[in-house]
């Protein structure tokens, strides 16, 4: 019962915990940093397969990033017996409601959005989240699918473009279209003739 | 004092949310869903447990002046691997809790029990306790969680009730958080004067 | 100088740390009865916000990224924070009683305010650099602020207002606060630079 405290007492109690304390922690630590990599990579994983056309490389092992907008983004190149035929870009922007929105972005060869997923965003809960149910959708002018950057006005209708925004979420869907963007430029800026991504690591991307 | 007395004080007459109105930070907003509201009140209760039962053991040990000190340290070091398991195990919810997970250390139901609770009884009773006030908070959350997620998007737990574009996208935000909350609360009042 | 601009505005208007965070509810539902303690209690987290944010960003870099124990964080945190509100309130008796007399009695409640860690995580987390999160901690404390205020304000005269029983206290104040994030949420789209 050391009830009274003493200057003598209180030092060495708050001690013993924090020690013992952090030792427990770096235990569990030790315990969990193997599955937090691994779900990390499986997540990755996943979002490459899920946007991209059928490969049979290892988009991982050949990843490559390019600087755009001054953000390092990563490409992951899907060939398919040798062929080009996509690549999943994690693309992002520092211009959503919450901050930072991470996409994985699929074009197919010539440059169609195939498919995407968003990997982490800090918008409101409940709107963010819709992301990536609204631009798959069909309905109105919503889904993305299908659209070519280049050659779609690929902006909200607010901002006179052809993509109807998530309702009551327009900063959003600026930000997610703006995603898209960045990564279609990461994409084409590395896209010339067949050149495996792995020569060509670090290269700059010219954008204004 | 009776067992199940213990653990129906945290889930009725002392319940977190909808009583005492302590840990609102949480409640609010965490429970955009069901889903999410139910993961909450399941994190706080495993902090609640552990941290109620080590707390009643190591209670007289603990010289008096330090006492909120060391507890803190207690429940942050149950927080902390409550994190970390999450992160690995269920990274979905733990996404989508945010920061809400280490705030649970300033959670005033978690220093609130050990420092009424705990630091007078046992550590088996103790643990009920934080069964007790776990489960109230957990049903408090899914319930608001459900709540808002079946006006908002006229789901509840991802299940269609009635077609999303009926919702009211408010509930599911911000504002909708605090009206439901507090609708939620003049039900509770109006039943408890029954 | 945009960014800073950005980060300022951001935190007080469109990310309001009360109405659309959902951080240090407790204080603001708790002391927010009259104008002037709602004021006192909103500079009180103002001074123990931006000093907190300093110190554990500073810990951050030079203890916990440095030696690889980032899994401490949070109990290095809000034992600094609590550490941290002490000695402000040993430090204002001594040095300066007004102020003192001003803040005293809202400093024990601030360690337990879930918006002062917070704001410590985020910074963290959002890769801020020192000025900024420096910025981002003052803002996001003069957000708090105003928020605290405008609501004492409906508070005060809500008091002489007749509400149904059921409605009375915190029901009553908790739909004026959602009423006060939906008028809030008309600051979302403001975008500086």
């Amino acid at each position: 019962m050391a009830k009274q405290s003493s200057f003598g007492n209180m030092l060495i109690v708050l001690t013993v915990i924090t020690v013992l304390v952090g030792a427990l922690l770096g235990y569990v630590y030790g315990i969990t940093a193997e599955p937090i990599a691994q779900a990390k990579k499986l997540k990755q994983e996943n979002a490459v397969k899920d946007v991209t056309p059928a490969f049979d490389n290892s988009p991982i092992d050949e990843q490559y990033t390019v600087t755009v907008n001054g953000m390092e983004l990563k490409v992951f190149p899907a060939t398919k017996e040798g062929e080009k035929v996509g690549a999943a870009v994690e693309s992002k922007t520092k211009n959503g409601f919450g901050g930072e929105v991470i996409i994985m972005v699929g074009f197919e060869a010539d440059g169609t959005i195939r498919n995407y997923r968003v990997l982490s965003h800090a918008e409101t809960p409940g709107l963010g989240s819709k992301m990536e149910e609204w631009f798959r959708t069909e309905r109105g002018s919503q889904s993305v699918l299908g659209k070519h950057p280049a050659k779609d006005n690929l902006t909200v209708k607010k901002d006179g473009g052809s993509v109807d925004a998530i309702t009551a979420a327009t900063i959003s869907s600026r930000a997610f279209l703006d995603v898209i963007a960045n990564a279609y430029t990461a994409y084409t800026n590395n896209n010339c003739d067949g050149a495996t991504g792995a020569t060509q690591q670090e290269k700059e991307a010219d954008y204004e | 004092m009776n067992k199940l007395k213990i653990i129906l004080n945290g889930i009725i007459t002392e319940n977190p949310t909808f009583v005492l109105l302590l840990g609102m930070c949480p409640t609010l907003g965490t429970t955009s869903s069901a889903i999410n509201g139910l993961g909450m009140g399941l994190a706080t209760m495993f902090v609640l447990i552990c941290s109620n039962a080590v707390i009643a053991l190591i209670k007289n040990l603990i010289p008096d002046k330090v006492r909120i000190p060391s507890f803190i340290v207690v429940i942050a070091a149950f927080v902390t691997i409550l994190q970390m398991c999450m992160e690995a195990y269920v990274p979905a919810l733990y996404e989508s809790l945010g920061l809400f997970i280490p705030l649970i250390v300033v959670n005033c139901i978690v220093l609130g029990r050990a420092e009424s609770f705990a630091a007078k009884h046992n550590a088996f009773d103790s643990m009920l306790d934080g069964v007790g006030c776990g489960l109230g908070f957990t049903i408090a959350l899914t319930l608001l969680g459900s709540v808002r997620e079946l006006l908002g998007t006229g789901k509840i737990f991802n299940t269609a009730i009635f077609p999303e574009h009926f919702g009211a996208l408010v509930f599911v935000l911000a504002p909708g958080a605090f009206i439901a909350l507090g609708y939620l609360i003049v039900i509770v009042n109006k039943l408890k004067t029954k | 100088m945009i960014t800073y601009i950005s980060i300022f505005i951001t935190a007080i208007f469109v990310n309001n740390i009360v109405l659309a965070q959902f951080l240090g509810i407790c204080p603001f539902l708790g002391v927010s009865k009259k104008v002037s303690t709602a004021t006192g209690m909103g500079a009180a987290v103002a001074f123990v916000m931006t000093i907190a944010t300093i110190c554990t960003y500073l810990l951050q870099k030079y203890l916990l990224d440095a030696f690889g124990i980032g899994f401490m964080q949070t109990i290095v945190f809000i034992l600094v924070i609590a550490a941290l509100v002490q000695m402000v309130e040993i430090i204002l008796k001594k040095v300066s009683p007004p102020l003192y007399q001003a803040l005293g009695v809202f400093l024990p409640l601030i360690t337990t305010n879930c918006a002062i860690l917070g704001v410590a995580i985020l910074v963290i987390q959002k890769e801020y650099t020192l000025l900024e999160s420096v910025v981002f901690a003052i803002s996001t404390a003069l957000g708090f602020m105003l928020a605290m205020v405008i609501f004492a304000g409906i508070r005060e005269q809500l008091s002489t207002t007749r509400i149904p029983k059921a409605l009375q206290g915190m029901p009553i104040a908790l739909i004026v606060a959602g009423l006060l994030a939906l008028a809030f949420m008309g600051f979302a789209g403001i975008k500086v630079g």
